[in-house]
């Protein structure tokens, strides 16, 4: 049992998707468990304490896995723990990496988001416009303690050093399995690389032109999904159905497209893009082949951000620079 | 109080609160283990080290309904799905229709069923996992069992290594059907307004039909383990109908036309606690019926029903405003299930209570057997459906009509998703109303019967403090859904202060 290869995992701020893709192997996890030796694995699935994983020696742990992204002290610490154990960590999923949906949330400010929250929305019954307090006496009486809610969502790499990064929202269950039979194998690209095959999602897609020896053409109009149904096996962007698998990961092997729906990014930026939704933005931009065309997606698509950077903006380029201007901590 | 001082207090430094009653010890268990999200009890001692009050607070908020704004509505079903990757389809499923009604359309019959086999798929995964992972270890590794084997593993163990593979090879079917038809296996895409991207051909139908049938075993060999383990045992029948895990609210939850269970789209049906009808409502109308109170003790909002009065506080019995969502009220609420070996099982449920409604919360647990016993037969009806493999998936949109209300039953409870955008479909306004939120106020009371039975004399221990989390176990809180925020089972946190204030004692697990 001592050649077991040790691994954590710990859920940050996330969903748990990342999580439930490691159960949606199945029988793979259990074959892998011949190998590996899950010492941690919180808050999800068992009952270890964050204590035992502090009591650990540093360095004691193989490969650690964090997915999520991070908002809370405690994840903060939580993540600091995690380096200091695992030889290797692994930002594991699009929200450690560059923040995912919920990093959109930094577009707006703290105010904004808890004043839509408990004042605005519609079945909101808060006559004092009350908050949630981090300190509150109910009745005189019960002292009552919150979290403060902060400001801004942060991902792995601004916390600590990040060995390896695994895209997706969430990664495919049928992805892990391969990362996992790397990490067995001792198959590990350079440190800082992103855990991929290298491919886009349009060099796994049936519906590439290229793929089937035609060159792309421009776009000369812009149709959002419900404006036009796709024609079969004709790539949807050429179609004007904009679609981001030329820059994004394709280690889904282009499943949205695979029901006929554009790729939105989730699996994270292609090798040697260092800003996503710059390279979004960039190749969206010189496939445009007409005025028209560019005043149609200015149009159909009036929060860019929220469109390009769907899946990373807390980790874009911009955003770490306004943090690190700010002070973020 | 002004807004600007409410951000002003809530962003500024706060004072430290000196006015602890010197009457009151204060227990914390945060944060709770075994359910999806981050949540504290609060359980305060009077002198006697009895059970003064005690609180559930939720300690976390993300924001979505704000930075769904200025996104095209037929984005936000695979955006606002990861409100929770656990209940992985239903924030996808809420929006879709809701996104429906923005645009004006109505799916295809054949969408309309994808759609529906999807759902059920997700029910079953959903509920598997719940049921095995989180609910049952409580009954067959028993209450008072070591934590550590007090999980799926140690439920595996019990059951035997044959039923727990063949239980999570069949619950592996489910996500098969979830990720075929909806495009990845969690978070899925395959929403168009008034459509279903992805149809069927017979060579994927035939599959499925095969899944169907061991999905039915599934929710077989899950009724007959409740069975085996749970009904057949005085000791957790005394528990399961005792007074410490029994809370006495209205219930709401969705019928058909006839009736019957309606998960997908039904017409929402609000009963009291001795089971006379309050209302029916559809869509918008949901705001005559509910309304939720914010609380400044949590993060989570508190709903009540309109109906019975304006907010009165949490409290339980005649005269209470708060209600309860989720396969209980569900079964509380219907005529009968929709397919017959369910129904077999509605019957005998019925018949082992008596009294309807049922106020037992640890029938949660059974009543989620039945239903996935319920998908599971659902799934074969459509599947076996001449339309279903069907090309016809789209009603194109013409239109954009800017409103739209989305109201399903997720296995939790029933989920509210409200969408306004402007003349182009581009949102301008998003309010969400979770299963978990509903139950907030049952939850909390849950847990002060539990607490106010299990401690006595100040003696808190591992097994008793399982006895109180036990009480919301079965609502299977998930918490990120709640405040559209961050999920992960939380591991918890006692502290035990001193008639001063403090703190004596502190217990950890995580």
């Amino acid at each position: 049992m001592a050649d077991k290869i040790k691994i954590a995992i710990l859920l940050a701020g996330g969903c748990a998707g990342c999580e439930m893709s490691l159960v949606d192997m199945g029988d793979t996890l259990v074959n892998a468990l011949e190998h590996l030796e899950v010492v941690f694995w919180a808050p999800t699935v068992a009952d270890v304490k964050y204590k035992d994983l502090e009591e650990m020696p540093d360095q004691s742990i193989d490969v650690g896995f964090v997915d999520g992204m991070i908002r809370l002290s405690e994840q903060e610490h939580m993540c600091k723990v995690m380096r200091a154990k695992c030889k290797v960590l692994i930002a594991y999923g699009i929200c450690a990496g560059l923040g995912s949906i919920p990093g959109m949330s930094n577009i707006h400010s703290a105010e904004e988001l808890l004043k839509q929250g408990y004042m605005d929305t519609f079945s909101t019954d808060n006559p004092d416009g009350v908050l949630p307090q981090p300190e509150y006496t109910l009745d005189g009486k019960y002292d009552l303690t919150l979290p403060k809610f902060m400001s801004d969502v942060r991902v792995l790499d601004e916390i600590v050093d990040v060995d390896y990064y695994i895209g997706g929202c969430p990664p495919h269950p049928d992805f892990v399995a391969k990362a996992v039979q790397a990490i067995i194998a001792g198959n590990l690209p350079p440190k800082g690389s992103w855990i991929t095959s290298g491919k886009a999602v349009c060099d796994v897609c049936k519906r590439n032109p290229r793929n089937k020896g035609k060159n792309r053409e421009f776009v000369e109009h812009v149709y959002r999904t419900w404006e036009k149904a796709p024609e079969d096996d004709r790539c949807l962007l050429q179609q004007g159905i904009l679609c981001f698998g030329p820059f994004t990961q394709g280690d889904c092997n282009a499943s949205c497209l695979n029901v006929n729906m554009p790729c939105r990014g989730c699996g994270g930026p292609i090798p040697g893009v260092k800003d996503y939704g710059a390279r979004a933005m960039s190749v969206i931009g010189s496939i445009l082949g007409s005025e028209e065309a560019v005043k149609e997606l200015a149009e159909k698509y009036p929060v860019l951000a929220k469109f390009y950077y769907r899946y990373s903006f807390a980790g874009s380029l911009l955003e770490r620079k306004r943090k690190a201007v700010k002070g973020v901590k | 109080m002004k807004i600007e001082q409410v951000f002003a207090k809530y962003f500024g430094q706060i004072p430290k609160n000196k006015g602890r009653n010197s009457q009151v010890k204060k227990i914390e268990i945060n944060p709770i283990t075994r359910l999806e999200g981050h949540g504290k009890i609060a359980i305060f001692l009077d002198d006697n080290g009895n059970v003064d009050d005690a609180f559930f607070q939720v300690v976390e908020f993300r924001g979505y309904e704000k930075f769904l704004q200025g996104m095209p509505m037929e984005e936000v079903p695979r955006t606002v799905s990861t409100v929770c990757g656990v209940c992985r389809g239903v924030h996808f499923t809420a929006s879709m229709k809701a996104m429906d009604q923005i645009f004006g359309v109505e799916p295809t019959p054949t969408a309309r069923k994808l759609r529906e086999i999807y759902f059920m798929s997700h029910y079953i995964e959903d509920h598997a996992a719940i049921l095995y992972a989180l609910g049952l270890p409580d009954f067959v590794v028993g209450p008072e069992a070591d934590p550590a084997v007090r999980n799926v593993v140690g439920l595996i163990q019990t059951v035997g290594a044959e039923t727990g593979k063949a239980v999570l090879n069949k619950r592996r079917l489910a996500v098969k059907i979830f990720e075929l038809l909806g495009g990845k296996p969690n978070h899925p895409v395959a929403a168009l307004p008034g459509g279903w991207s992805k149809t069927l051909s017979e060579e994927e139908r035939k599959m499925v039909d095969g899944w169907a049938d061991e999905l039915i075993d599934l929710g077989k060999i899950t009724l007959q383990i409740f069975e085996d383990i749970i009904l057949k045992n005085e000791k957790y029948m005394a528990l399961v109908t005792g007074d410490m895990y029994k809370v006495v609210v209205n219930y709401m939850g969705s019928v058909a036309e006839d009736g019957k269970i309606a998960y997908y789209d039904g017409l929402q049906k609000v009963i009291d606690l001795n089971g006379n009808e309050i209302g029916t409502f559809r869509g918008k109308e949901y705001l005559d019926f509910i309304a939720e109170r914010v609380l400044p003790w949590s993060y989570m909002k508190f709903p009540y029903q309109k109906k019975l009065g304006d907010w009165q506080g949490i409290k339980e019995g005649e005269g209470t405003n708060l209600y309860a969502v989720g396969p209980l009220p569900r079964l509380n609420i219907v005529s009968g299930m929709d397919t017959p070996e369910a129904q077999k099982h509605f019957e005998k449920y019925h018949d082992t209570f008596g009294a309807k409604p049922v106020h037992f919360v640890l029938a949660y647990h059974w009543a989620r057997a039945i239903e996935m016993l319920s998908a599971a037969e659902r799934i074969k009806e459509l599947i076996n459906d001449p339309e279903i493999t069907s090309k016809d998936n789209w009603n194109k949109p013409t239109q954009v009509v800017g409103e739209g209300v989305g109201i399903i039953e997720a296995p939790r409870g029933t989920l509210i998703h409200h969408y306004v955008t402007d003349d182009k479909g581009i949102v301008t306004n998003a309010n969400l109303i979770v299963a978990t939120t509903h139950n907030n106020g049952p939850i909390n009371l849950a847990i002060k019967n539990a607490a106010k039975h299990f401690i006595k004399d100040g003696k808190v221990d591992e097994a008793v403090l399982n006895y109180v989390e036990m009480a919301f176990r079965p609502y299977d809180l998930c918490l990120a859904c709640a405040t559209h925020t961050v999920t992960g089972v939380m591991p918890l946190e006692m502290e035990i202060y001193d008639s001063e204030g403090k703190l004596q004692k502190k217990m950890r697990n995580f």
